[in-house]
């Protein structure tokens, strides 16, 4: 791909740089009684890593991704995502880091029906304001990479549930973000394609995207280098290596 | 470490596509929903079209028989005399400056049928009178078939038949010789008339001329009604003395009125209907603009996940709200564009039927348009609004 396009993967963030950090992160919904879904997360995601966050249901995991990916504010604590102070940000800048510096992966893929893959793909970047013919262009390289080069222009919702996450992945990872958070990415397949979902994360993780996986499934999150556990809305370990 | 953040930015093209999304995926309620706004818009397409090509038909018609047309005529009633004009009204109306022609018509008192075998109590409503040969030029009035009476068939027994007359008798054409029995004796129809726009009641005539109604059918020819053309700058003034110069001893008698007046009398009825179904019409789009922020309100609980994608992709509260209201916007164009070609089109046919030209006014078809992109426009905010402030987690959340 030769694409004079500037992507955000790699730049400003060298290696080893801090691309998401929590520093005793919070949440509480203001129900009666108030329930506190997170109580005091820390910890950080350097450019580069894969890590998964394992949790039961109810442990406060989607809490957690939606206050990674900005699309939720934390009650009280510090959120920096690309070296951004999230709670300096207005709602319109956390749009704009969303749109450059965060790719989402959904269990449920949110693949819009009645638009071929490429285009779902392109839609990844529909607000960084690139024009369409470039998107479609960055789509297909992507597209490629997930090994679905022969799916361009087939009706995404057509697809076999492991081409949809394939098409949801290659949509997080078009615009080159500097972090990608899946939620429970194999949570809706079976457990072949889950292997193969898994394998194509940890591939495109060792060509430099920084993933976070947040799952339930411990088996999964063991074949990641890092694991955070998380249960009752607090870290309960911080594992690298498998080493638990 | 941290860069300046570029804000989201969301192409014209691509808010226009983005607002399609949701047509294309649910093309039946899309079209709809549409509908809505077309039948309203082409109710008042239609009815402005209708009104504007009937109203120049009209003005056609009043330009080619004269606004100019006074008729004077002895008042009927009771208490209002003879029911006849003085003999010399006519010369004494042909006296008035302005008056540029008159023609005098003098009721017999006979009967016609097709033949002298026809019992005499059924005449068929048909009435005989006696005319100037210069009527069918004061009336501006065609022949359908034959010739109207001239200096010389006035002086015979003749008769030229009025539409109506001529087709109680069955009589539809002249030629060979065609004979009807008037007032006890044969009379030659040498022509048939058109409908005279202007003067009905001589569709149901038979007319004779002066000379021949006094010869034949011992009539006194005084008229009872008296037709002028006058100069069209004058004719208010000239209407203002016809009462008193055609009977000066008893003004009070006679009933002058323009025929004209008759059909813009029957405009300014049509008018009122007109204004009747440019409110139905405007129900029907209030209707269909509820239709709109209905389909629009279901559309934005069904497509919560999707507006929780497209905040996660990076999408503003304002993206989000202009994807809806554009489409709001774009269905009520979709239906505003259909509405006036549909408008047009059912304009178009009626005209055609009527031999009426089709004139739709320019000021309908953009305001069809704009009306229905208000509506879009009001119809689409609440939705929009609704959308844009949705939170993305809880969108999410229920996806």
């Amino acid at each position: 791909m030769t694409s004079t396009l500037t992507r955000g993967r790699g730049a400003p963030l060298g290696p080893g740089d801090v691309v998401l950090s929590l520093a005793n992160v919070t949440k509480e919904y203001p129900t009666i009684p108030p329930v506190r879904a997170l109580g005091g997360v820390s910890f950080e995601i350097q450019r580069g890593e894969l890590v998964a966050v394992v949790g039961p249901s109810g442990s406060g995991k989607s809490t957690l991704l939606h206050i990674m990916g900005t699309l939720d504010r934390p009650t009280s604590g510090e959120v920096m995502v690309a070296g951004h102070r999230v709670s300096q940000l207005s709602d319109r800048a956390l749009s704009a880091l969303r749109a450059r510096h965060i790719g989402f992966v959904f269990q449920q893929f949110f693949l819009l029906s009645g638009y071929t893959a490429l285009d779902n793909v392109a839609d990844g970047l529909l607000y960084t304001g690139i024009p369409l013919a470039s998107r479609r262009e960055l789509a297909a390289v992507e597209l490629e990479n997930v090994g679905l080069a022969h799916r361009l222009d087939h009706d995404a919702t057509t697809l076999s549930g492991g081409e949809r996450q394939r098409v949801a992945i290659a949509r997080a990872l078009v615009g080159g973000p500097d972090i990608v958070l899946a939620d429970e990415p194999t949570g809706n397949l079976d457990s072949k394609t889950s292997d193969a979902i898994v394998e194509l994360i940890e591939r495109l993780s060792a060509s430099g995207s920084t993933i976070v996986v947040i799952t339930h499934n411990h088996e999964i999150a063991s074949h990641f280098p890092r694991s955070v556990g998380i249960r009752d809305g607090r870290i309960e370990y911080d594992e690298l290596n498998g080493a638990r | 470490m941290a860069t300046t953040l570029t804000p989201s930015k969301l192409h014209v093209a691509d808010v226009a596509r983005t607002a399609s999304v949701g047509l294309r995926t649910r093309k039946m309620r899309a079209a709809l929903s549409a509908l809505g706004i077309m039948i309203g818009i082409a109710a008042m397409v239609g009815v402005l079209g209708l009104s504007e090509s009937s109203k120049s038909d009209l003005l056609a018609q009043l330009d080619k028989l004269g606004t100019n047309l006074l008729t004077v005529q002895a008042g009927g009633g009771i208490g209002l005399g003879s029911g006849e004009l003085p003999a010399d009204a006519g010369v004494m109306i042909a006296r008035i400056g302005p008056v540029e022609q008159t023609s005098s018509v003098s009721e017999v008192d006979a009967n016609v049928y097709k033949n002298d075998l026809v019992p005499s109590g059924q005449s068929g409503g048909i009435t005989v009178q006696a005319v100037d040969v210069n009527l069918l030029d004061t009336l501006a009035g065609a022949m359908a078939d034959g010739v109207f009476l001239n200096d010389v068939t006035a002086a015979y027994p003749t008769t030229v038949l009025g539409a109506v007359a001529a087709d109680r008798l069955g009589i539809d054409d002249v030629t060979g010789t065609q004979l009807v029995w008037l007032g006890d004796q044969w009379f030659t129809v040498i022509g048939v008339l058109d409908a005279f726009e202007l003067n009905p009641d001589l569709d149901r005539a038979a007319l004779v001329g002066m000379d021949a109604a006094a010869t034949y059918l011992d009539n006194d020819n005084v008229p009872s009604s008296i037709l002028v053309r006058a100069n069209p700058r004058f004719v208010d003034n000239v209407m203002g003395v016809l009462a008193a110069t055609a009977n000066p001893q008893n003004p009070e008698e006679v009933e002058v009125d323009r025929p004209t007046d008759a059909l813009e009398a029957r405009e300014a009825a049509d008018d009122a209907f007109t204004a009747l179904f440019l409110g139905l019409g405007a129900v029907a789009l209030l209707v269909g603009g509820v239709g709109i922020a209905n389909v629009m309100v279901i559309s934005v609980l069904e497509r919560r996940s999707e507006i929780g994608l497209r905040r996660a992709l990076g999408a503003t509260k304002r993206h989000v709200g202009m994807q809806f209201l554009g489409e709001a916007l774009l269905l009520a164009a979709i239906g505003g564009v259909g509405g006036v070609l549909l408008g047009y089109g059912v304009t178009t046919a009626y005209a055609n039927l009527r031999g009426w030209s089709t004139l739709v006014p320019p000021i309908a078809i953009a305001g069809g348009v704009v009306a229905a992109l208000v509506i879009g426009a009001v119809a689409g905010l609440y939705p929009a609004i609704r959308a844009a402030r949705m939170s993305p987690t809880e969108a999410l959340r229920t996806g």
